[in-house]
């Protein structure tokens, strides 16, 4: 007697842990007060979430309203309660699921330090233009890239360092906003 | 509450005051009577302040942990705020306990506390610690104080958000500089309001899709929560025209007694691990279940793929995140109970004047319900020498019918026993703690109901293992004339654990046995109250009149029998018609089960 081997006999649709894992990003708007952060990062690693990234700054200064950019992963159910979780803390305005629209905009910056001579540097300053990359700073062993994209683009980049000597690099986390001229 | 005295506020905002008169003028303004409290270095300044106030009365526990609980009972008997008062470090620590109680069992409480001064903050004062960090998981929300400027707006707040929506406790930790410095006071009503709490509006096309489900259900329940009781009386007012006008049969869960009355017949008793035979069968066999301010507890579901496998169910809760987190569900009404509930009886109301509900629908669900009953799930074999705790409860119920009675408890089999075996007619009648389960909860919070109603009965159904971790507020009793009844069911064990040693391990009571228990009558006695034992079922009745004529403070000392179990029982893990009554054996419980406790 097991939980696990007796088929439900549900009449309605079991979500429970099931359906697949997704990732969203969700966008929480916030009022920018002291300790704000940690009862959002709080809240979810209290009930076992996981935070991919996470980007947080003031966004309307009159308001004082910050936005959280979080990416997480779950199952539906898991969303919805990670979503209806946040949306109980008392600074927090809104929570979007940024995921849910499919005109959303996505974007990430990252730097990026390879180290390396000779033929690499080439080739380094070869793929960096073919992805946009700006040299920030530059000595004769070393580069500091400034690249800006989508998660998979700033993935496929530090792929491409990895063998011309990449030596570190820093992420913004992902940030994004809705397309159009409708606003969250 | 009270509405804003408008010559109080006249009055207050003309002159300057320092941060200590702000927050109690708030208070004031707020309609708080009494603080639940225990000075130290970080508020004595508030402390000062109260010195000179006879608008507020404090009563002084003796331990943090005693004045968050007698703030919760309280609230839970008034359906106000409470409201506690502790130093910082230490005596925010020790009250953790009771804000992670207010929060899963939703009762609103405020609770202030000092801090060093702003400049010492982070610098590891004597008696700082990090209260906002500490309290941030275990509150609705906490706050540390900015200024003397904006404190008083800040406990408006904290009031808002204690009592609206889901009621639950709020911290405001106070900076001593704060408390010195001087600031204008700002009413109520012209209180910052962030607009933080949203209740939506009933959607009424949601409400009529409900009504369609019990106009055809066939074997309906009403599930009942706390959330009914938090509602306020005039929920628990509408629950029963609406339980009337269907004639849909009522469960309620161990928060929820007392909002549906145990005296009525379509009353199945309560549900869960514990629960009777009839309301644990009727969630299981149902066709349709109407959760009402009821959260699908883990002690009330039982094992989750098996439970109420094929009905289709209704969940009306004021907290969006309650919806479908262990159960999913068909409808989903968030708002207040009471208000959906008006809502529901409006539309079964109206349908009912195009056609009468066919009642022959649910009488065959009635009958079997019937059937169920008459397993009567709750009895026990008594005894003539020795007193059983079922029993002395049923006693206790008996002599005090008639009594503006209130009863709290601590957390155990005596818990169970006093669910089971005493009845609730009115709702904030029973005060226990049911989501954190609080060893140690009842004793001072029969000391804040009893502040409350200081001329009600008020009694503490007791363990002799719980009643030892709180029992210092025997002395706060006696101080403050507060004539609380402690009725300790005596089995000399930590009873429930035993229980589940009995069951899960073996009978091997790995320190369960409360060997050198005081002598509670005269331990009664040197706190200045009165001591009783009771030791055979022939006295009982006599003692327990005396308990009640004796006007001062009470430790009852029931001597029951030492290896009662708390039946019937679903143990973890196992589905609701799974149910255990008596000859278990270690087997009936899967590996699975054993882990979730």
């Amino acid at each position: 007697m097991t939980a696990s081997n007796a088929p439900s006999q549900s009449v309605y649709p079991v979500t429970r842990d099931e359906g697949d894992v997704r990732e969203v990003i969700l966008a929480v708007i916030v009022d920018n007060e002291p300790g704000v952060l940690s009862r959002v990062v709080g809240l979810i690693s209290a009930r076992g979430y996981n935070i991919e990234s996470l980007t947080v700054a003031e966004t309307d200064v009159e308001k004082h309203t910050s936005r959280i950019t979080v990416v997480t992963r779950g199952t539906p159910g898991k969303i919805e309660q990670i979503k209806a979780q946040l949306g109980r803390l008392v600074p927090v305005r809104r929570v979007i699921d940024v995921t849910s629209e499919k005109d959303a905009l996505e974007r990430e910056l990252a730097l990026i330090k390879v180290v390396n001579e000779g033929e690499h540097r080439l080739e380094a300053m070869r793929l960096a233009d073919i992805f946009r990359a700006r040299a920030l700073d530059t000595t004769h062993t070393s580069f500091v890239f400034e690249i800006t994209g989508t998660r998979e683009k700033i993935h496929a980049f530090i792929d491409l360092m990895k063998p011309l000597g990449l030596s570190e690099v820093s992420r913004t986390g992902v940030l994004s906003i809705r397309r159009g001229a409708e606003r969250d | 509450m009270t509405a804003p005295e408008a010559k109080q506020e006249t009055k207050t905002a003309a002159i300057a005051k320092p941060g200590a008169e702000l927050l109690l003028d708030a208070l004031e303004e707020q309609g708080v009577e009494v603080i639940f409290g225990y000075p130290g270095g970080a508020v004595l300044p508030i402390y000062d302040a109260l010195h000179g106030r006879d608008s507020i009365r404090h009563i002084l526990v003796r331990h943090e942990q005693g004045a968050l609980h007698a703030a919760e009972g309280y609230a839970r008997s008034t359906g106000k705020v409470g409201v506690a008062l502790v130093t910082s470090g230490p005596g925010a620590t020790n009250a953790v306990t009771g804000l992670a109680d207010a929060l899963l069992d939703s009762i609103p409480v405020v609770c202030i506390t000092g801090q060093v001064a702003r400049a010492l903050i982070g610098t590891d004062a004597f008696q700082e610690c990090d209260t906002t960090g500490i309290t941030r998981s275990c509150t609705k929300h906490n706050y540390l104080a900015e200024s003397a400027h904006s404190l008083s707006s800040t406990v408006h707040e904290a009031f808002h958000i204690a009592r609206n929506g889901r009621p639950g406790p709020v911290l405001i930790d106070i900076p001593k500089d704060i408390q010195f410095q001087k600031a204008h006071y700002t009413s109520r009503a012209n209180a910052r309001n962030r607009n933080c709490i949203v209740t939506p509006d009933i959607n009424q096309s949601l409400i009529d899709q409900a009504v369609d489900l019990m106009r055809y259900a066939r074997r309906p329940v009403f599930y009942t929560g706390g959330g009914v009781i938090n509602a306020g009386p005039g929920a628990s007012e509408t629950l029963r025209k609406l339980a009337a006008a269907t004639g849909f049969p009522v469960t309620s869960t161990l928060m929820g007694l007392g909002a549906f009355p145990a005296s009525d017949p379509k009353w199945l008793g309560m549900l869960g691990m514990h629960g009777s035979y009839e309301a644990n069968n009727a969630m299981h066999d149902c066709d349709l279940m109407i959760a009402i301010g009821a959260r699908f507890d883990d002690r009330i579901t039982g094992r989750l793929d098996a439970f109420s496998p094929n009905s289709r169910k209704i969940h009306v809760d004021i907290d969006p995140s309650s919806i479908n987190k262990n159960v999913p569900v068909d409808i989903a009404l968030v708002g207040d109970a009471g208000a959906i509930m008006q809502a529901m009886l409006n539309e079964w109301r109206r349908r009912e004047q195009d056609e009468v509900h066919d009642k022959e629908r649910i009488s065959g669900w009635l009958d079997q319900i019937d059937g169920w009953r008459a397993r009567k799930s709750f009895q026990y074999a008594n005894s003539k020498t020795a007193i059983k705790p079922q029993y002395a409860i049923e006693r206790l119920y008996a002599l005090t019918r008639g009594k503006d009675v209130y009863i709290s408890t601590e957390v155990g089999q005596h818990q169970m026993w006093a669910a089971q075996h005493f009845h609730f007619d009115e709702p904030n009648r029973w005060m226990t703690s049911g989501g954190l389960g609080t060893m140690g909860y009842g004793l001072p919070a029969a000391l804040g109901v009893q502040a409350a109603h200081p001329d009600a009965l008020v009694i503490d159904i007791a363990g002799d293992a719980s009643v030892q971790m709180t029992m210092q507020e025997m002395s706060a009793a006696v101080q403050h004339n507060l004539p609380i009844k402690i009725f300790i069911l005596n089995n000399a064990y930590l009873g429930m654990v035993r229980q589940w040693q009995e069951l899960l391990h073996g009978g091997r009571y790995s320190h369960s046995y409360s060997d050198s228990l005081p002598d509670f009558v005269k331990l009664a006695e040197a706190y200045g109250g009165h001591g009783i034992r009771a030791t055979t079922p022939d006295e009982l009745d006599a003692k327990i009149q005396e308990m009640i004529s004796v006007n001062k403070p009470v430790l009852f000392d029931c001597v029951v029998t030492q290896e009662e179990n708390v039946f019937p029982m679903i143990p973890s893990g196992a589905a609701h018609n799974e149910m255990l009554f008596g000859e278990f054996t270690e087997g009936s419980v899967s590996e699975q089960g054993k882990i979730l406790v």
